[in-house]
């Protein structure tokens, strides 16, 4: 039994794998620690990271609180952004990039503002959350605004299929709030009041 | 009997004026400090409390193993609750921050440490929030002693409700779990002795001091001892937490209090505890199963975290599959070989099974795969994956082999051969007609 060559989704490159023909610079050396100097970091930024870092006895430890400071200031992880931090806690750009790179919240290319996570694990995904990641697509997903992402379980399966609105969680949806939720974002008012989950009682009462 | 849930809904429980006014907070953690921390232990080993978060292990036993001495101690605790279909310490926390801060403070002061975090999961943003303004509270009311503890927020990533995965996030590094032993009760956070507790167990450690420990341990059965969140999810028609006495039977858990199935259909089949946890079908040989962690495991799954999915008749266990496939696939960290290739491997049979491409022979190369992957990686996000993948395969092969034909027919493939068990051990012998 052949399979059919055309069916293989490749890149433009040819290759099934991203980004192999982007290839390091092997010419230049690697990025150092950056010189205070030379990289201004926000005097906000410096003193959040700072004071993160005095909460630990290790002041690596900080690292996933700070590039969340980071990427709430420059809406993404930019190397800009990664700089910063690194000059602040004395650590190199590639450190921050491998511990960037590992979690779901933290976005090494441009993204939209507003954070829609879509639960799509199982629970949800029994009770049509396949569907509303479609809807809520169709509603913000070309939205410069918006950032929606299909995530995994967000905890929340009470109110599946949900969504978390920048943090708000909202629940159980349907498709037509997809809408409800942009406006609602647009508007500057609190996301689908009526469904947030922090209004829910306890089941069984 | 509601021990944790006792009315959970009461308007500004999350604040310390009503907390301690109406729940008696921070008297135990005020009569703890004034008792040995060796007896702080004892009632804790007495009560007979086992793990919240999966495992099940006594959590008064785990204190005990941290060395005495002066060193520098840590607690940490687990709220990266991650595990698919569970949210029961979101709505501890959200709900009655204040006894988490007390049980961490009573566990803190059992095992001798000065330092601790929680460690909550970065989506829980808005719990977070709740918890760190409870902690100011009790800080600035100077109910902590000196005990130094902060909120740490985590960035999403499943790993990291493993143990010593969390400490690594928690040291700022990328969420790979470390080998054990050593295990973090000798070698933990920044290499010091750490005791690691989920959130609904640290919860009880203020309730087990004010009943004491043998009067709690009456509740349950004899090795279940106490009350247990249970996130129910999944097609129900009243999905949410329900506080059990351990060893109520499965099926009062699914029918009397979370409603049953929805529109009355059957139940194919449900994941007892969490995504991770083997599957059992609705029948009522595995509904009448007491819900308690040696019955679970005496039916061949586990509680885990506590979490029951229920899957209804109409779910196709392929699609069910799949989507349990692809999540470990998202979620492995990629540092041992058999799960990172395990998991996408078994994703990529199970695309080929949707797609017919597949013959019934791929469903043995899939269990041997799970297999495999079974107890060979430094953590067991692998074997979380096999658990239910595997006993799938087993329940529901008849189910498995039907879609294989059709897909296949669909993609103009024609009927497969019949297949031979190639492999001594890769489950039960196809019937050939």
């Amino acid at each position: 039994m052949a399979i059919d060559p055309s069916r293989i989704r490749r890149y433009e490159h040819g290759s099934r794998v991203p980004g192999w023909d982007e290839a390091a610079d092997l010419t230049k050396d690697p990025a150092e620690v950056p010189d205070p100097a030379t990289t201004p970091v926000p005097d906000e930024l410096r003193a959040e990271i700072e004071s993160y870092m005095s909460r630990y006895p290790d002041f690596r430890s900080a690292t996933i609180p700070a590039l969340h400071a980071a990427q709430r200031l420059h809406g993404w992880c930019s190397p800009t952004a990664l700089e910063q931090v690194a000059c602040v806690m004395r650590l190199t750009p590639a450190y921050l990039t491998s511990v960037a790179t590992f979690y779901d919240m933290f976005e090494t290319v441009p993204k939209g503002p507003v954070d829609v996570y879509v639960c799509t694990n199982i629970s949800c995904s029994l009770r049509g959350a396949d569907a509303v990641y479609a809807a809520m697509l169709d509603a913000a997903g070309n939205d410069p605004e918006f950032h929606v992402k299909p995530f995994e379980c967000l905890g929340a399966c009470d109110i599946a299929p949900m969504a978390a609105v920048d943090g708000e969680y909202v629940g159980p949806l349907e498709e037509a709030d997809c809408r409800q939720i942009v406006e609602d974002v647009k508007a500057g008012r609190p996301v689908l009041e009526s469904k947030q989950l922090r209004r829910r009682k306890a089941a069984g009462t | 009997m509601e021990l944790l849930f006792d009315n959970i809904d009461q308007p500004g429980l999350n604040t310390l004026e009503v907390y301690r006014r109406d729940r008696g907070g921070y008297e135990m953690l005020a009569k703890a400090l004034e008792m040995e921390p060796a007896d702080v232990l004892a009632q804790l080993q007495a009560s007979g409390l086992r793990g919240r978060g999966g495992a099940g292990f006594a959590m008064g036993t785990k204190a005990s193993f941290l060395p005495q001495g002066d060193m520098d101690k840590y607690v940490v605790c687990n709220a990266d609750e991650s595990e698919p279909g569970t949210f029961k310490d979101r709505e501890l926390m959200q709900k009655n921050p204040h006894l988490l801060i007390e049980g961490l403070a009573i566990a803190a002061h059992a095992v001798g440490a000065n330092k601790a975090f929680i460690f909550i999961r970065g989506e829980y943003a808005y719990v977070a929030t709740i918890v760190e303004t409870a902690l100011e509270e009790a800080k600035a009311a100077n109910l902590l002693g000196t005990l130094d503890l902060w909120v740490h927020r985590g960035a999403g990533a499943y790993i990291c409700g493993e143990e010593t995965a969390l400490l690594d996030a928690l040291e700022g590094k990328r969420g790979n779990p470390r080998l054990k032993p050593p295990f973090p009760a000798v070698q933990g956070l920044y290499k010091g002795p750490t005791l690691i507790n989920n959130v609904e167990t640290l919860m009880n450690a203020p309730i087990i001091l004010r009943m004491g420990g043998e009067e709690y341990a009456k509740i349950g059965t004899a090795r279940s001892t106490g009350t247990k969140i249970v996130s129910v999810s999944g097609c129900v028609e009243r999905p949410g937490n329900y506080e059990i006495v351990l060893g109520t039977p499965t099926r009062e858990i699914i029918y009397d209090l979370a409603g049953g199935p929805l529109d009355g259909k059957k139940i194919k089949c449900f994941f007892p505890g969490g995504s991770s946890a083997p599957v059992l079908p609705g029948t009522d040989e595995y509904l009448d199963v007491p819900y308690d962690f040696d019955s679970m495991a005496k039916a061949g799954s586990m509680i885990g975290s506590g979490a029951i999915i229920v899957v209804d008749e109409d779910v196709s266990i392929v699609q069910l599959a799949l989507k349990t496939a692809k999540f470990y696939r998202h979620e492995s960290c990629g540092k041992c070989t058999p799960c990172r290739e395990g998991t996408n491997w078994t994703v990529k049979m199970l695309e080929r099974i949707d797609g017919g491409e597949a013959t019934p022979m791929d469903l043995d190369i899939m269990a041997s795969v799970c297999d495999q992957i079974m107890g060979n990686c430094l953590c067991v996000l692998g074997d979380s994956m096999a658990m239910p993948i595997g006993t799938m395969i087993k329940h529901f092969r008849a189910e498995f082999e039907t879609h294989i034909d059709e897909a296949r027919e669909r993609a103009g493939l024609g009927a497969a051969n019949p297949q031979y068990n190639r492999d001594e051990y890769a489950g039960p012998t196809p019937a050939l007609t």
